[in-house]
C-alpha cells in the first residue's frame, strides 16, 4: 500500500468540482472512495508487475495549473496537422485553451466540446454515459482520474449523422506543468448507424521536463456506428504517462483504433474494448518507439461477451539502446461467444543488444465454436533484407532506416485516414533520423 | 572488366568456392550451369557481397577496382547488380518508393542530381515496358504478396532502372511459368547492349533459349570444371551434369 490518503485527493482542490452537477458528486466520491482503498498499485500486483511506475506513485505530485498557460497559436504547430477546418481542441496543461483551436463547422445536431463546459451545461449524454464506461474499480489510476479530473474533449454524433472531418483533442504540457499531475478526461459518444474519426495527441513544449499525465478516455459505439480513433502519445521523454481508453461497442459497430507511442519516461495505456453485442467488429493497432531508458507499456484487453464478432490486433514495437516494452494482450471469449474470430500479433523489433521486451498473450476462452490466435515475436532487423537494400545501391545506415520504417509502416497503413496516416508516416521517418 | 581469379568463399565453416576463375568483357553474356550444390548461388552472392560468405582466398578485380573490398551498396553503386533467386519482401514501403531510393543512390555517385517522384515517374513508365507491366506495380509493397514470376520481373525492373554494366542473374528462370520466363527474357534481351556484361547463373539450359550466352562454362564442386560456346549448355542438357563431371575428373554430389 502506497501512502496516499483519501484526503490527498482533495476534490474541491483548484476547482475541480466547484462547477459539476450534483450527480457527479457521488460519482466523484466513490471513485475517490476506491482509490482510498487501494492506494496506487504495488510492484506485486500482477498488473503491474512489468512496468515499474515507482516514480509515479512515490511523488508528490503538485496540482496542475488551474489557469491556462498562455501560448501562441504557432507554438502548437508542430502537433496540428490535417486541414483547416477540422475540429480542433487544445488543452493547455489539462485546460481547455479556445483560442488555441477551432470547433469547425460542425453538421447541426453534433457537439464537440469540452467536458468543463459540458458540466457547467449539465448536458444530458454526461449523466448517461460520462464514468458509465470505465469502471472505476479496474485501476487505481481510473479511480484517481475519475475522483480528480477536471477537463478534457467530449465529442457526440447523433444517429445516423457522418462526422465528415475529425475531431483532433491536443493535450498540451507547457514548462508551468513541470511537477504537476493532470487528470485529463474525454468522452466519444457515436450513436446509431454515425460515423466519427476522432485523434487523441498528448504532446509537450516542455522536453526534459518531468510531470505526469493520467488520462481517462471513454468511448460509447451505439450499434452500426463507425468509429476510428487514434491516440498520439508525445510526452516530454522524463514524463510519466499512464493513461486509459475504455471501448464500449454495441450490435454491427466497427471500432478501428491506432496508438503510438514515442514519448514518456514511462507511459503506459490500457486499450480495453467491450464488445457488447453481436456482429461486432475492432481493429486495434499500436506502434511504440522507445530509445534511451524509455519504457513503453501497452496492455490491451478485448472482452467477446457475444457471439459471431471479430477483433483483430497487431501491435508492433521498435526497440533502441536500453529500452524496454511490455506488452500484455488479453482476449476474453465468454461461453456464449460462439463463432468468435480473434487474432492477436504483437510483433518486436530489438535494434540494440541492451533493449528487452516483456510480451505476454493472455486468451480466456469458455467457447468452443472459435478462431482465435496469437503470436509474439521478439527479432532484429533480417540479414537478407538489409542485404538486399544494399544490392541495390542503398548504404547500410540508410536499409536499415528503411527497413525499420518498413516494419513500422505496415501497422500505419493500416489507419483509415489519409491526413493521419500521412502525419504518422513523418512522425516515424523523423524519430528515426534522415 | 570483370576478372576472377582463383576465388574461394566459405559459409561458416564449409568452403563452398574451391577456386574459380573467369573473365568477363564487356558486353558478353557467360552462363554459368551446374548441379545443386555447385556453388553458382555462391558465386553470384559473393560477386554481390552478401554477408553470410567469407571470401578465403583469390580475387575478383571489377574495372582495376578490387570488388571485394567494396561494401554490397559501393559494388551496386559502381554498376554490380545482382538479380536475387529469393527476391525480398518489404512489406510497408511501397516498389516507387524503394526503387526511386535506389536510383537516386546510384545516381549521388555517379556525381548526378537525385531526381523528384514526377521525374522518376517519367523514367519508369519507359521501363516498365519492357517487362510488359503498367504503373499500378509501383504502388505495391516491394515483392510483397507477389508472385513467383512478378518477383523475378520486378527484378529485371529493377535492372532496367539502375543500367548496371555488370548484371549477375541468380537462377532467374527458378519456378516461372513460360510466359513469365518470356517476358523476363524479353526484357533481359533488350537491355543487352556494348557496355553492359551479364553474368546468367542458371540450372537447366531452357532459359538460354531464350538469353543466348557467348559462353557457358560449368562449375562442380566450386570449380570451373568446363567451359565452352552456347552449344556447350545443349550437350549438357542432353548428356546431363553427371557426363561433364566424369568427363572433368570429379566425383558427383562430392560438395553435396
Amino acid at each position: 500500500m502506497s501512502g496516499v490518503a483519501t484526503s490527498d485527493l482533495d476534490l474541491h482542490a483548484g476547482g475541480a468540482l466547484s462547477e459539476s452537477p450534483e450527480w457527479l458528486e457521488p460519482v466523484r466520491r466513490a471513485a475517490a472512495e476506491r482509490f482510498g482503498q487501494t492506494g496506487f498499485p504495488a510492484s506485486r500486483d500482477e498488473e503491474w508487475r512489468f512496468t515499474p511506475i515507482g516514480p509515479v506513485t512515490q511523488t508528490a505530485w503538485r496540482p496542475a495549473p488551474t489557469q491556462p498557460d498562455e501560448l501562441e497559436a504557432k507554438s502548437l504547430a508542430p502537433f496540428v496537422f490535417g486541414h483547416p477546418e477540422w475540429s480542433t481542441l487544445v488543452f493547455v496543461n489539462g485546460i481547455y485553451s479556445p483560442a488555441l483551436g477551432s470547433i469547425g463547422n460542425l453538421p447541426a445536431g453534433v457537439t464537440v466540446t469540452n467536458l468543463a463546459e459540458a458540466l457547467r451545461a449539465d448536458l444530458p449524454l454526461l449523466r448517461q454515459h460520462l464514468s458509465r464506461h470505465a469502471p472505476v474499480d479496474g485501476s487505481p489510476f481510473t479511480a484517481f482520474n475519475a475522483a480528480a479530473f477536471r477537463d478534457g474533449g467530449l465529442v457526440h454524433v447523433p444517429a445516423g449523422h457522418d462526422l465528415s472531418s475529425p475531431v483532433h483533442l491536443v493535450f498540451v504540457t507547457t514548462v508551468e506543468a513541470a511537477g504537476a499531475a493532470m487528470h485529463p478526461r474525454s468522452l466519444i459518444v457515436v450513436e446509431r448507424e454515425a460515423r466519427a474519426s476522432v485523434i487523441e495527441s498528448y504532446v509537450t513544449l516542455a522536453d526534459g521536463e518531468v510531470y505526469w499525465t493520467n488520462p481517462v478516455t471513454e468511448v460509447a459505439a451505439a450499434a452500426g456506428s463507425w468509429l476510428e480513433h487514434t491516440r498520439i502519445q508525445r510526452e516530454s521523454e522524463r514524463a510519466f504517462h499512464v493513461g486509459l481508453t475504455h471501448v464500449d461497442q454495441q450490435r454491427d459497430s466497427h471500432y478501428r483504433s491506432f496508438t503510438l507511442a514515442m514519448g514518456a519516461a514511462l507511459s503506459r495505456h490500457n486499450l480495453h474494448v467491450r464488445l457488447n453485442d453481436e456482429n461486432v467488429e475492432t481493429l486495434m493497432y499500436g506502434l511504440y518507439l522507445a530509445r534511451g531508458e524509455q519504457v513503453a507499456d501497452n496492455h490491451t484487453a478485448i472482452y467477446h461477451d457475444r457471439p459471431n464478432c471479430r477483433s483483430w490486433e497487431v501491435y508492433k514495437g521498435v526497440l533502441d539502446d536500453r529500452s524496454r516494452a511490455v506488452f500484455n494482450g488479453k482476449v476474453f471469449v465468454q461461453p456464449e461467444a460462439q463463432k468468435t474470430d480473434a487474432k492477436q500479433t504483437n510483433r518486436n523489433l530489438l535494434r540494440s543488444d541492451l533493449a528487452k521486451v516483456d510480451t505476454k498473450p493472455q486468451l480466456e476462452i469458455f467457447a468452443d465454436d472459435v478462431k482465435c490466435t496469437h503470436g509474439a515475436t521478439v527479432g532484429r532487423l533480417d540479414d537478407v533484407g538489409l542485404f538486399y537494400a544494399r544490392s541495390r545501391g542503398i548504404p547500410a545506415e540508410a536499409a536499415e532506416r528503411l527497413l525499420t520504417y518498413a516494419f513500422a509502416a505496415e501497422v500505419i497503413d493500416e489507419v483509415a485516414l489519409e491526413p493521419v496516416r500521412l502525419e504518422l508516416d513523418r512522425l516515424v521517418l523523423e524519430r528515426l533520423g534522415g | 572488366m570483370l576478372e576472377i581469379k582463383d576465388l574461394r568463399a566459405s559459409a561458416g565453416d564449409k568452403e563452398i568456392l574451391k577456386g574459380v576463375t573467369l573473365t568477363v568483357r564487356p558486353g558478353e553474356v557467360h552462363a554459368v550451369m551446374g548441379p545443386n550444390g555447385s556453388g553458382k548461388s555462391t558465386l553470384a552472392q559473393v560477386l554481390a557481397g552478401h554477408p553470410a560468405y567469407e571470401v578465403t582466398g583469390g580475387s575478383a578485380t571489377y574495372d582495376g577496382r578490387d570488388l571485394l573490398d567494396l561494401e554490397p551498396e559501393e559494388r551496386a553503386q559502381a554498376g554490380v547488380f545482382l538479380a536475387f533467386q529469393y527476391p525480398v519482401e518489404i512489406p510497408g514501403v511501397t516498389n516507387a518508393y524503394f526503387l526511386r531510393a535506389a536510383y537516386n543512390e546510384v545516381r549521388k555517385a555517379r556525381g548526378e542530381e537525385e531526381i523528384d517522384s514526377m521525374d522518376f515517374l517519367d523514367l519508369l513508365e519507359e521501363k516498365l515496358k519492357l517487362v510488359e507491366w503498367g504503373p499500378e506495380i509501383m504502388s505495391r509493397a516491394v515483392n510483397s504478396g507477389f508472385s513467383g514470376g512478378e518477383k523475378k520481373r520486378n527484378e529485371i525492373l529493377q535492372l532496367a532502372v539502375l543500367q548496371p554494366r555488370l548484371a549477375i542473374l541468380d537462377e532467374t528462370d527458378s519456378g516461372l511459368d513460360i510466359d513469365a520466363l518470356r517476358i523476363v527474357a524479353g526484357g533481359v534481351n533488350k537491355l543487352r547492349a556494348k557496355d553492359r556484361s551479364f553474368i546468367v547463373v542458371t540450372h537447366y539450359q531452357r532459359l538460354l533459349n531464350y538469353i543466348v550466352p557467348d559462353y557457358v562454362h560449368v562449375l562442380s564442386g566450386g570449380r570451373i570444371v568446363m567451359s565452352g560456346g552456347k552449344e556447350l549448355a545443349l550437350e549438357l542438357e542432353a548428356k546431363g551434369y553427371e557426363w561433364v563431371e566424369a568427363a572433368a575428373g570429379v566425383t558427383a554430389g562430392a560438395t553435396a
